[in-house]
């Protein structure tokens, strides 16, 4: 079963990169506000947010 | 269409289209004397015809609208009329697939027209041409409406959704002509597969793009379940798909990996084009769309991402227990059963988090045959994830395996889950796309929601009977000690339950057939309305877009 050394680390590498995105999501607060986060998709017409304002405009 | 490009993008789409019509004649040459070649000129044809709409606009004015102040929808638009496209040929090759087996006469005698032909053309065809347009389509509004931004350019999405297409027209016309790699769902071969490479990756940074763009700090959890979807697909396929071509002038390849090897590549691949695929992407499309119909936040926002991060890591070890009793060792289809039956719970909580959502709001699903669609599609993924957990317990697997149970269950989730949430999703998107304020005909919705669910009962209860009775036709034993039934007794009691499998299929054909129909005439007929404010937030988009020339 020499597939099994090819399959096992590619499956893990796959589950590092999910875990390392997982870990990135916690350290960038994408979890602080979930009731918020749920329910901003159902208005379309809000105003802008206030965006991380120098992203747009920094240079 | 074309007056939204700038004609730098026109010089663009035009030397891309160019370039893919000249492969295609390098193809033709090459392999003029057999398949390939075929596929050469079917790429040219693709090709030129593309270039020629582009070529025709290529002097046209360019667009004065701000871009800050809108979505960019029209491959979105394109990409939904293509998967209804798709579904209504694939259903239908479907319902021709079931009635050959009821009625072997169905062939007519053709070699393209055999079983072994069209049944890929209609998985395939479902899989890839009617779900894979409807995720691309429907990830392209998501991102954009989640992320408050438009994509970044006007060429890459459309470089994904006609380069996905040009892939699908490519298995499928293979399929009828007998090129095949005879791997499950991973039927194309080696230039198929690297055209699919090309455009997949495409498609992965055109997300990361868009992401970035975000003006809304939080990533939607749809948004993580399409990324899951794009990346793992990616990686999938790559690995499943390494084969040698037997000469580069011809449409023939022989796989890298032998025997039980390749079996267990393949079956790590075909589960999970099941989970990546067919589940994650669809689950993005019902954490975004049933919100968004039911006008009501998702019940438990945290319980979506703990399921989602419980799906990413459990599911990818799942595939070996499609292999339980082979030669595969044991330890490994054990490995795969325990996974398998672990991953009820992440299913369980994405289906019980979504009827928890409509908790409250049962009248809307009463009146609405829209969220009626998503309610059952949730109940059916349900249904589904806990047959499939069921199923890969070894010893149950051993009455299941090989038997149309396994369509049986296929099917409860393809129709019930995959196509059901798809057509829901199509229903809510297509009103809000086009500016409309609702759809052609509501009579038509409840028709096509009917003729659906009637049709994948009927279709699932015949596969659940027939299966069950050939499994245990099969392990029944004389006193002797020898098997009680040939396998033409076991054909014998099939008939009727394929009789009514190819009805069931019908029934969901005819729903998917009047749904188009509904779609076109919603787009034709019914009048514009006033467009609700739909843009992204980064513009000045609230005051009226002034028209700035570029």
């Amino acid at each position: 079963m020499t597939i099994l050394s090819i399959l096992i680390p590619v499956t893990l590498c796959m589950g590092c990169v999910g875990l390392a995105a997982f870990f990135w999501s916690l350290r960038n607060g994408q979890y602080e506000d979930l009731s918020g986060d749920a329910e901003r998709i159902l208005f379309d017409d809000d105003r802008p947010l206030p965006t991380p304002a120098t992203k747009e405009t920094s240079p | 269409m074309m007056s939204k490009l700038t004609g730098f993008e026109r010089t663009k789409a035009m030397l891309i289209t160019g370039t893919g019509a000249l492969v295609g004649l390098v193809m033709a040459a090459a392999g003029h004397d057999n398949a390939m070649g075929a596929h050469g000129w079917i790429v040219l044809a693709f090709c030129a015809v593309l270039f020629f709409f582009v070529a025709n606009a290529a002097y046209g004015p360019e667009p004065t609208e701000d871009r800050a102040t809108s979505y960019y929808d029209d491959p979105t638009k394109v990409g939904i009329i293509l998967s209804l496209f798709w579904a209504v040929v694939a259903m239908g090759m479907g319902v021709w697939v079931a009635a050959q087996l009821a009625w072997p006469d169905f062939r007519f005698d053709a070699a393209w027209s055999s079983f072994g032909r069209i049944r890929p053309v209609h998985t395939s065809g479902v899989i890839f041409g009617f779900g894979g347009n409807a995720l691309i389509a429907t990830s392209y509004h998501i991102m954009q409406r989640t992320c408050r931004a438009r994509m970044p350019d006007q060429i890459t999405p459309w470089f994904v959704l006609l380069g996905f297409n040009l892939f699908c027209i490519v298995a499928a016309s293979g399929y009828l002509m007998g090129v095949t790699q005879s791997k499950e769902y991973a039927e194309p071969e080696w230039y198929a597969d690297l055209w699919l490479v090309v455009v997949w990756v495409a498609y992965f940074v055109l997300y990361m793009r868009t992401l970035a763009r975000r003006n809304e700090p939080h990533i939607y959890v749809a948004n993580w379940y399409y990324m899951a979807f794009i990346l793992v697909v990616a990686v999938l396929h790559i690995v499943n798909n390494m084969a040698v071509p037997a000469s580069f002038t011809g449409a023939k390849s022989y796989s890298a990996f032998s025997g039980v090897q390749d079996a267990m590549t393949q079956w790590w691949y075909g589960h999970n084009a099941v989970a990546f695929f067919l589940t994650s992407g669809f689950l993005g499309m019902l954490y975004y769309f049933l919100p968004k119909r039911a006008e009501r936040p998702i019940y438990s926002y945290r319980l979506s991402i703990l399921s989602f991060w419980g799906i990413t890591f459990f599911y990818i070890w799942a595939g070996s227990h499609h292999l339980h009793y082979t030669a595969l060792p044991h330890w490994v289809q054990t490995l795969g059963m325990t996974f398998s039956v672990m991953l009820l719970l992440p299913s369980w909580a994405s289906a019980g988090n979504a009827l928890m959502t409509l908790n409250g709001a049962w009248h809307k699903v009463r009146d609405d045959a829209t969220l009626r669609f998503m309610m059952v599609a949730a109940v059916f993924y349900g249904l589904s994830t806990f047959e499939g957990s069921f199923m890969a317990i070894r010893p149950v697997n051993s009455l299941s395996h090989y038997t149309d149970w396994t369509i049986g269950h296929v099917h409860a989730g393809a129709m019930g889950w995959v196509a059901l949430i798809t057509f829901g999703s199509i229903y809510a998107l297509v009103p809000v796309l086009w500016r409309r304020e609702t759809m052609y005909s509501w009579k038509a919705v409840e028709w096509h929601f009917w003729l659906a669910l009637s049709g994948t009962v009927i279709y699932i209860f015949a596969m659940w009977n027939s299966g069950i009775i050939q499994g245990l036709m099969w392990r029944t034993y004389t006193e002797s000690g020898t098997l009680r039934y040939s396998f033409v007794d076991t054909l014998i009691e099939m008939h009727p339950y394929y009789i009514a499998r190819t009805f069931g299929g019908l029934l969901f054909f005819v729903g998917a057939c009047i749904g188009f129909w509904n779609v076109v005439m919603t787009i034709r007929h019914v009048p514009r309305a006033v467009p609700d404010l739909d843009y992204p937030t980064s513009s000045e988009a609230m005051e009226p877009a002034v028209p700035v020339a570029e």
